[in-house]
């Protein structure tokens, strides 16, 4: 209990005194997270929406593998980037290890599964619905993702949110790839992992509220971006 | 445009749903599909639009095959399925599915919702439409792309009276135009109203293909005899 009040006070004492050690650990955080999120929607909501309208003899075998994805354990997902990005590694050259874009790749390599499956799911129940309709229309494939993509763009919202969920929250990748370093590739998840091997358990918990008070913030945003969109297409 | 079809055969799940149904139908009037359910009406059309391949025959329209016509026939179904957008846009959709330029799908798309009487809420929410709105919807999207033919199955099943009645209107509105319509119905007063032919399914096999007047005035067998009764009583 003493723990849980010392942190309620260090986190709201970090807040009111906007302490820039901790704004800027807020602000890597979101930027790498927000990058991620955004690379990994970018190629998860077209590959989504493909494989849930096109028929090819292995589709299902892909979703399979979408699917098992989705649980990629972070660690090894931060082990085969740090061996890529290694000096030793096929990118090496780079120069792209303990950076904000290694922890951006780290991260859209984990994000990109749960959105791309959440968005097949997604579309192939769209699909049912409207396939015949579509192609009585005369829509071919990729017309047919891309009508149906739009048809479903609310409940995307919900596949980018689950990534982000992802991406915010991790720890164990982006600490082999980025090395947590101070004033360069130091995130809330890190320092968390960092305060607490430190014994300083109220600076961690603290934190820790931080991060889920910012992911509130996040969701809330989205939310209401989907509401109003939903009340102005409607209008 | 002239229907040849030539022994048609369809299977699923290891039963023949539709068996050797032969028949050419070169009439300008509109053709309904009849049957009780279950007798392969959907089915056909299915099949006649090119959305289902026949396990053995043929379909053929003024000798080709439907998957080669594109828009040239396009379907309306029972229940209308219309995309989250507003009346206009639906519209605009198909005709950009279909690479119309974008300068011209905006007069293609009001004229057809002229036509459906739909004129007046153009930027109205699809989804906030009437049952009768929606279906005369469905038609107007599917006359926006100029067809040769319009299938419909059973386009005013799920509609009251006055709503029927309205999207009947605008079927007639789209024979003037010259467009084949082959539709099904359970309704033979709305079936003498729109059409002059009729095809007559049961248990997929061809029972009955006349004119209006014939059907009624001489049913090809009991079943036939035993369909109009039920549904006239």
């Amino acid at each position: 209990m003493t723990d849980f009040s010392e942190a309620l006070e260090t986190a709201l004492l970090l807040m009111v005194n906007l302490d820039a050690g901790l704004v800027e650990i807020i602000a890597l955080s979101l930027k790498v997270s927000l990058t991620a999120v955004a690379v990994a929607a970018l190629i998860g909501l077209p590959l989504g929406a493909l494989l849930a309208v096109s028929r090819f003899p292995t589709r299902r075998f892909w979703i399979n593998l979408l699917n098992t994805f989705m649980g990629l354990p972070p660690v090894v997902v931060g082990l085969m980037v740090y061996l890529l990005l290694s000096r030793a590694g096929p990118l090496g050259p780079l120069g792209l290890l303990y950076t904000p874009t290694a922890m951006v790749i780290a991260q859209t390599l984990l994000i990109l599964p749960i959105i791309a499956a959440l968005v097949c799911g997604l579309v192939q129940g769209l699909f049912d619905e409207y396939h015949e309709q579509l192609r009585s229309l005369g829509s071919r494939t990729l017309a047919t993702a891309r009508t149906l993509l739009w048809e479903g763009r609310f409940g995307l919202v919900t596949a980018i949110l689950a990534g982000f969920g992802r991406g915010s929250a991790e720890v164990g990748a982006v600490l082999i790839v980025g090395g947590n370093i101070n004033h360069s590739t130091r995130v809330i998840t890190t320092t968390i992992a960092l305060e607490t091997s430190k014994g300083n358990l109220a600076l961690a918990l603290a934190l820790g509220l931080i991060l889920i008070l910012v992911s509130l913030l996040v969701a809330s945003a989205a939310q209401w971006l989907h509401t109003a969109t939903v009340r102005r297409s409607r209008q | 445009m002239k229907l040849e079809i030539e022994h048609l055969v369809y299977r699923a799940g290891g039963r023949t749903l539709m068996d050797d149904i032969h028949l050419i139908s070169e009439s300008e009037h509109c053709t309904a599909l009849l049957g009780a359910n279950g007798a392969g009406k959907s089915l056909l059309l299915r099949l006649c639009h090119g959305l289902l391949e026949p396990a053995g025959g043929s379909i053929r329209w003024n000798s080709r095959p439907p998957r080669e016509l594109g828009a040239a026939i396009t379907m309306v179904f029972q229940k209308p399925v219309l995309l989250c957008r507003s009346v206009r846009a639906n519209v605009e959709h198909a005709l950009y599915l279909q690479g119309v330029a974008r300068a011209a799908r905006r007069a293609r798309a009001e004229a057809a919702l002229e036509l459906a009487g739909l004129a007046d809420c153009m930027e109205r929410h699809a989804d906030v439409l009437s049952g009768g709105q929606q279906q005369r919807l469905a038609i107007a999207r599917a006359w926006a792309l100029k067809p040769a033919v319009i299938l419909m199955d059973e386009p005013t099943s799920k509609l009251d009276v006055r709503s029927a009645a309205s999207v009947e209107k605008t079927i007639g509105d789209l024979r003037r135009e010259g467009i084949k319509i082959i539709l099904t119905s359970h309704n033979l007063a709305q079936v003498r109203r729109l059409c002059g032919e009729v095809v007559f399914l049961h248990e997929g096999r061809l029972v009955q293909h006349c004119g209006m007047d014939d059907f009624f005035a001489r049913p090809a067998d009991d079943i036939v005899c035993e369909f109009i009764e039920s549904q006239t009583f």
